[in-house]
């Protein structure tokens, strides 16, 4: 059912400009901004590619997952235990086995939830990721409702030679967006590979699928898992940029925030959810940095705006903002119709 | 385990069940009946406990608390729902997702602005205060046999409601075919409001009786809400009947495993899930 909405997955020329335009303003940010801002855009990046590993089940799969953040939080722990208290380690292999970590994770997991469908995908999901939760919540050897602190940040060597590393916040900001690049491309190649459109023909109808002799189970447990994969490697630079990993990251909010993020930009294509999650993040911010009126703090509150927004967002602008951009730019009374629900 | 301790234990599990029973029921009848995913259902019972707190330090009675509070809940049922949700029956569910979601925040919020982000605690009514002793220095309180009890007897009247009575039969024409059922007359955005107000009323009513046991606190609504959907999975989606024993289910796994398993309690009810799953993707009784 969550299938049917049209998809934006060929950019119109006014979309892809503004991408353009948006990679030039990435990539000449840290010359122009302060450091609180360089490293609220590394945030922001880090929270594109979890958004953008989300869509590949949510907009192009068709699956709703509300338990994402598991995944991003299993690889923020295995960071954890993989650094030592007394020395950095070294990202060429803590970052390949921090993303095994969470890729093994959503492979079981996905064996249980990928035979659900709808609804049942929807609370299934969630029940697993409380479940993780609880695991790392009730062990005290996991770090228990406090969390763990991750001492140092990873360094890049070739042999006694170090190449770069983490440590610095520039190096972290171009690392980050390196990241997100990669992960863009590969999706959007993956998009576009057999692989992709049979993901996107069991969106559209998985019955018809089976029938047409495609093992959906098989697709549909491959995509989880990458899934599962690609948001470890965000949950991986999360931990590296805030030292600091504790199980309420990995809770209902931290997944439905990503939801959001991808239907804030526009499902499906992966550009959307990158949009969607710099739009999200920076309103987080601005909502909780909100100022005393008398004797009230509204940015204490800043659940209700945030609530709100979304509640209107839903309401108004289900197609996100690439939709907007797109209605704009094409000014086509066709593509506003099959957006209405 | 001597048997008074497994007794205690046993009436705990059912009581909790029950309980659970009060939430998953509403819960599965508006996936069932409407097709909405409703993430804001914890919410309610959050609301329930601090009806409670509010009506009974007011009114000094729990009773009072009860009645009172049930009706508010269902006239709030009622307006959030010819307000929003039957906006959203026909919608994705992905939009129901965010919606409810955010619903969540606003609720949380509110809760905050009119009562405050403590902790409170609402007394047990003076003629429940009892409790029957088991051995010499083990007794079971009464308040929560009530609590069982008054469970017990809604269960019955919802299982009477549903199944014996003209509106039960509409809900249940509804339920199995809404363009058919509408078609031969029955009103169904009626049916719908009054399904999602009962929804609404009884996780309301379950937040009321066990605010005097649990007490009233920030985000009590996320906890129980998950616990729920795991009710609603492994009883399958829309039957009543398949709620009352996968809570019961839970409810036994819940208190036993924190007793005999403490280091895993918080995961053996979402590995009972994980195996029911297995064994029935669509939940044990999904109709």
């Amino acid at each position: 059912m969550s299938a049917t909405k049209s998809h934006l997955e060929v950019f119109p020329a006014g979309v892809k400009l503004v991408l353009w335009l948006g990679l030039l303003a990435l990539l000449a940010f840290p010359f122009v901004g302060t450091e609180f801002y360089t490293q609220m855009v590394t945030r922001m990046m880090i929270m594109a590619i979890f958004a953008m590993s989300l869509d590949l089940l949510q907009g192009v799969t068709g699956l709703v997952s509300l338990g994402h953040a598991a995944y991003f939080g299993l690889a923020g722990y295995a960071l954890a235990f993989l650094t030592p208290q007394s020395e950095a380690v070294s990202l060429w292999w803590t970052l390949p086995l921090s993303v095994l970590a969470a890729g093994a994770a959503a492979l079981v997991i996905g064996f249980f939830v990928v035979r659900t469908h709808g609804i049942y995908f929807i609370m299934v999901t969630m029940a697993f990721a409380q479940m993780v939760y609880y695991v790392f919540f009730d062990n005290r050897a996991l770090g228990g409702s406090d969390g763990l602190y991750i001492y140092f940040k990873p360094t890049a060597q070739v042999g006694s030679l170090t190449l770069f590393a983490l440590d610095d916040k520039v190096t972290m900001y171009y690392f980050t967006l390196a990241m997100v690049l990669l992960v863009y491309l590969f999706l959007r190649r993956l998009l576009w590979s057999p692989f992709g459109r049979a993901l996107a023909g069991i969106r559209v109808n998985e019955h018809r699928m089976r029938a047409m002799g495609f093992a959906t189970f098989g697709y549909k447990l491959s995509a989880f898992t990458l899934a599962g994969a690609l948001a470890g490697l965000a949950g991986y630079l999360w931990g590296v940029q805030t030292e600091y990993i504790n199980p309420d990251l990995m809770g209902f909010h931290t997944s439905a925030h990503a939801i959001m993020m991808v239907i804030l930009g526009g499902m499906g294509n992966f550009a959307g959810a990158i949009v969607g999650a710099f739009t999200f993040e920076y309103l987080l911010h601005v909502f909780k940095d909100l100022p005393y009126v008398g004797e009230v703090h509204l940015g204490k509150h800043w659940q209700l705006w945030m609530g709100s927004f979304i509640v209107l967002v839903v309401l108004f602008a289900p197609r996100g903002v690439l939709g907007v951009v797109q209605a704009l730019t094409t000014r086509g009374a066709r593509q506003q119709k099959d957006g209405d629900v | 385990m001597d048997f008074p301790t497994f007794l205690i234990q046993l009436l705990n599990s059912v009581q909790y069940g029950l309980l659970l029973f009060m939430l998953a029921a509403g819960l599965t009848l508006i996936f069932g009946i409407m097709g909405v995913v409703n993430l804001a259902h914890g919410s309610f019972y959050m609301l329930g406990a601090y009806l409670a707190y509010a009506i009974s330090g007011q009114f000094g009675s729990l009773t009072v608390a009860i009645i009172g509070g049930t009706a508010l809940a269902v006239l709030f049922g009622l307006a959030l729902e010819w307000l929003l949700f039957r906006h959203f029956y026909q919608r994705d569910h992905l939009d129901q997702v965010l919606l409810t979601f955010g619903l969540i925040y606003i609720f949380e919020e509110l809760r905050s602005l009119a009562w405050g982000d403590d902790v409170h605690s609402v007394k047990i009514p003076e003629l429940l205060r009892l409790s029957i002793p088991l051995t010499e220095n083990l007794s079971y309180p009464v308040y929560r046999l009530f609590i069982a009890g008054l469970c017990i007897a809604l269960a019955i009247g919802l299982y009477l409601l549903i199944n014996k009575t003209r509106l039960g039969m509409k809900i249940r024409a509804g339920a199995f075919n809404r363009d058919m059922a509408e078609a031969l007359g029955v009103n169904i955005k009626l049916i719908h409001a009054l399904v999602f107000a009962l929804g609404v009323g009884l996780a309301a009513f379950a937040g009321i009786i066990a605010a005097p046991i649990s007490s009233v606190y920030p985000n009590m609504g996320s906890q129980v809400l998950i616990m729920c959907f795991v009710v609603v999975v492994i009883g399958g989606i829309g039957s009543v009947r398949g709620a009352l024993i996968s809570a019961l289910l839970v409810g036994l796994v819940d208190t036993f495993g924190k007793v005999l398993l403490p280091q895993m309690a918080g995961m053996l009810v979402y590995m009972l899930m994980a195996a029911v799953l297995l064994w029935k993707p669509e939940g044990l009784f999904k109709q």
